[in-house]
């Protein structure tokens, strides 16, 4: 081929019809009649859905009356929320005092925002983190420089959902990675441990789990010993999440080529830093995708703390929609904190996906 | 014989001896009764046909296989069940592997480095140095900042090669190490050994490219089923092979 027919070729282009908007309609929504039909059906239940439900939402909606004006609305009473909203964000915390676990939650995001760029990782990270937890677990609890000490039975609401939910995954995860180093150990009663600890939590339900941590459990406990009964939720949260991780962990670890251990075996690494620096950096990358999605199912299951009466996000709102005042209104309600629940999810798992990007970057497999 | 091969004839201790060695895989008996010695400089070519337990010959070596009777004392150690820093030895015997085994997680230049940092516990600057020396010799230097993905496989094994290079070891074993490779990228690969050779490293190296074999090995070894069949200097190892299956064996590959 010579430099002309390069040339010529370089100049044709896609035909019109290709291309632009017209063209992107054509090709997604009209190509064959099956298709143009799915389209029509599909716009006319947008048409029927949408504009009442926007109308609801917005138009028709009270947003800061009290509860009688909501019964007149013809759409959603947003009053129910911000009529109760320190409620169902702080619930039994004392109503003075709700400053502090704001404060603390505004530190807690604020760190996550600041964990988010990965060039921060380093070991000053983990001393921040440090400071910080230990500024949040002080405003949350109080009894030093003249804070006043809060009972951890009135810790709920929000701080409680994201306490247990962030401890528990920031626990579980590196517990999950040992248990499935554990599994493929060659001394069978590291194995065979890790294995029955493993198949046993994934036999039972997290509800099982929450209801033996609080009723059982301290039956076994000597007289006089209490263990905190958000600790103990916790406790259950963690062992049951990290089986779960240890599993996936399992699979990322397969995934690596036998030659990738004798390449670092032959230059000379140990064992602890052959799985440190060759093979549990691949692995656990190839695993982000389901990992992340046990985190956001764990952050998410926090919310049956409610069946051992541990008052997080879900059963504040719920003692709200208890009052005769605002019975009628829990869509709204429900609405409000499957918001909540919806933000923190995605923001992980959209972190999630560029945590795997950059990691990705440069790879060609 | 060439003039490579003559120059330097070791004197010292040898840097592996192995003796009377055998090894199974289950009930599969793959080697049988080898005896080999390799003296310091000294360059030995291992051929034979697929499956005769060439690999796991030298894979014995740096005990990535354990293997059930005899010795293997490399570098004056002696490979047993219960040894204890088989980290020493390994770091001290450079492997380059048919499939490069590169870690495709980190750059060229932190799989240069990883190995003199976290072994020979070298500072970062001066293990980046000796790393960039080792690039520039296998004349791949300016590829230090990618990841090992997104280099030819010619690439790939020059730098499997500087790699181990980088952990200045007594003695490199090479397993095939340009069987993987298209036809156009084997001799960018050959050079780098050749090179090597010239400098006196002490090598073992399964391969069939009897070019590479004539022009820098002392002796050659034939293995079938296996033992070691025969062992010769290059020119009367392919010229006048004794045995009957070297001389099919050479037959087919020369063709
Ligand atoms: N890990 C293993 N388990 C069982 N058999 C093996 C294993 N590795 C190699 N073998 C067998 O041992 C024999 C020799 O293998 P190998 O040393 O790789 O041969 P070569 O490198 O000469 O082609 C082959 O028959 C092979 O199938
Ligand atoms: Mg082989």
């Amino acid at each position: 081929m010579d430099e002309r027919d390069v040339a010529d070729m370089d100049e044709i282009k896609p035909p019109k019809s290709q291309t632009g908007i017209i063209g992107w309609i054509r090709q997604n929504l009209f190509n064959g009649t099956f298709n143009s039909i799915l389209t029509v059906i599909t716009l006319f239940f947008l048409w029927k859905t949408v504009p009442p439900l926007i109308r609801w939402f917005f138009i028709d909606s009270v947003w800061t009356t009290g509860s009688e004006a909501c019964y007149t609305a013809d759409g959603a009473c947003w009053s129910v929320i911000s009529n109760n909203i320190r409620f169902i964000l702080f619930g039994l915390y004392p109503h003075d005092l709700q400053w502090r676990p704001l404060i603390a939650i505004a530190l807690l995001v604020a760190l996550l925002a600041y964990s988010r760029d990965r060039r921060r990782w380093r070991r000053s990270l983990f001393y921040i983190w440090a400071t910080g937890l230990f500024v949040m677990g002080l405003l949350m609890k109080g009894g030093l420089f003249g804070l006043e000490n809060v009972d951890t039975t009135r810790w709920s609401g929000l701080p409680l959902t994201l306490l247990l939910s962030i401890f528990g995954m920031v626990a579980a995860y590196p517990l999950g990675v040992l248990l499935a180093l554990g599994r493929r150990s060659r001394m069978p009663a590291i194995k065979s441990l890790c294995v029955v600890y493993i198949e046993m939590i994934r036999g039972v339900p997290l509800i099982s789990l929450l209801f033996m941590s609080s009723i059982m459990f301290p039956l076994f406990l000597p007289e006089g010993l209490t263990i905190n009964k958000i600790l103990r939720a916790q406790i259950a949260i963690i062992l049951f999440t990290a089986a779960y991780i240890a599993e996936v962990v399992r699979g990322g670890l397969q995934a690596i080529p036998r030659g990738q251990y004798e390449a670092a075996e032959s230059l000379g690494l140990n064992f602890p830093q052959k799985m440190r620096l060759i093979v549990l950096p691949q692995a656990l990358k190839i695993v982000i995708p389901p990992t992340v999605g046990i985190l956001v199912s764990a952050f998410k299951d926090t919310s049956l703390v409610v069946i051992i009466a541990l008052y997080d996000l879900l059963k504040t709102t719920q003692s709200v929609l208890s009052n005769p005042k605002w019975m009628g209104f829990s869509s709204e309600a429900y609405i409000f904190i499957a918001f909540i629940y919806f933000i923190c999810c995605f923001s992980m798992s959209n972190y999630s996906r560029k945590l795997e990007r950059e990691l990705g970057a440069g790879e060609r497999h | 014989m060439n003039d490579t091969a003559s120059e330097k004839q070791p004197e010292a201790a040898p840097i592996i001896e192995i003796v009377g060695m055998h090894k199974w895989f289950g009930d599969f008996h793959v080697l049988r009764d080898i005896h080999l010695t390799v003296k310091r400089q000294e360059r030995i070519v291992i051929c034979g046909p697929s499956g005769s337990g060439k690999s796991t010959l030298i894979r014995c070596i740096n005990r990535l296989e354990e293997h059930q009777r005899g010795d293997i004392i490399v570098d004056g150690i002696e490979l047993t069940n219960n040894i204890k820093n088989i980290e020493k030895i390994r770091a001290e015997v450079g492997m380059v592997f048919q499939h490069f085994n590169l870690f495709p997680h980190l750059t060229i230049m932190e799989n240069l480095t990883l190995g003199p940092i976290w072994v020979r516990k070298v500072p970062k600057k001066e293990a980046e140095e000796t790393a960039m020396h080792y690039l520039e010799k296998v004349q791949i230097a300016e590829q230090a900042e990618k990841y090992p993905g997104q280099l030819s496989g010619g690439q790939q094994q020059r730098v499997a090669i500087a790699r181990s290079l980088c952990m200045k070891p007594k003695v490199m074993l090479f397993d095939e190490p340009t069987s993987a490779l298209d036809p156009e990228m084997v001799k960018e690969v050959l050079d780098a050994m050749i090179e090597l050779a010239e400098e006196g490293m002490t090598m073992l190296v399964v391969s069939h490219e009897m070019g590479f074999a004539r022009s820098v090995a002392h002796r050659v070894l034939f293995m079938d089923f296996g033992r070691i069949v025969e062992e010769n200097e290059p020119e009367a190892f392919f010229h006048h092979p004794q045995h009957e299956r070297t001389q099919l064996f050479l037959s087919q590959i020369l063709h």
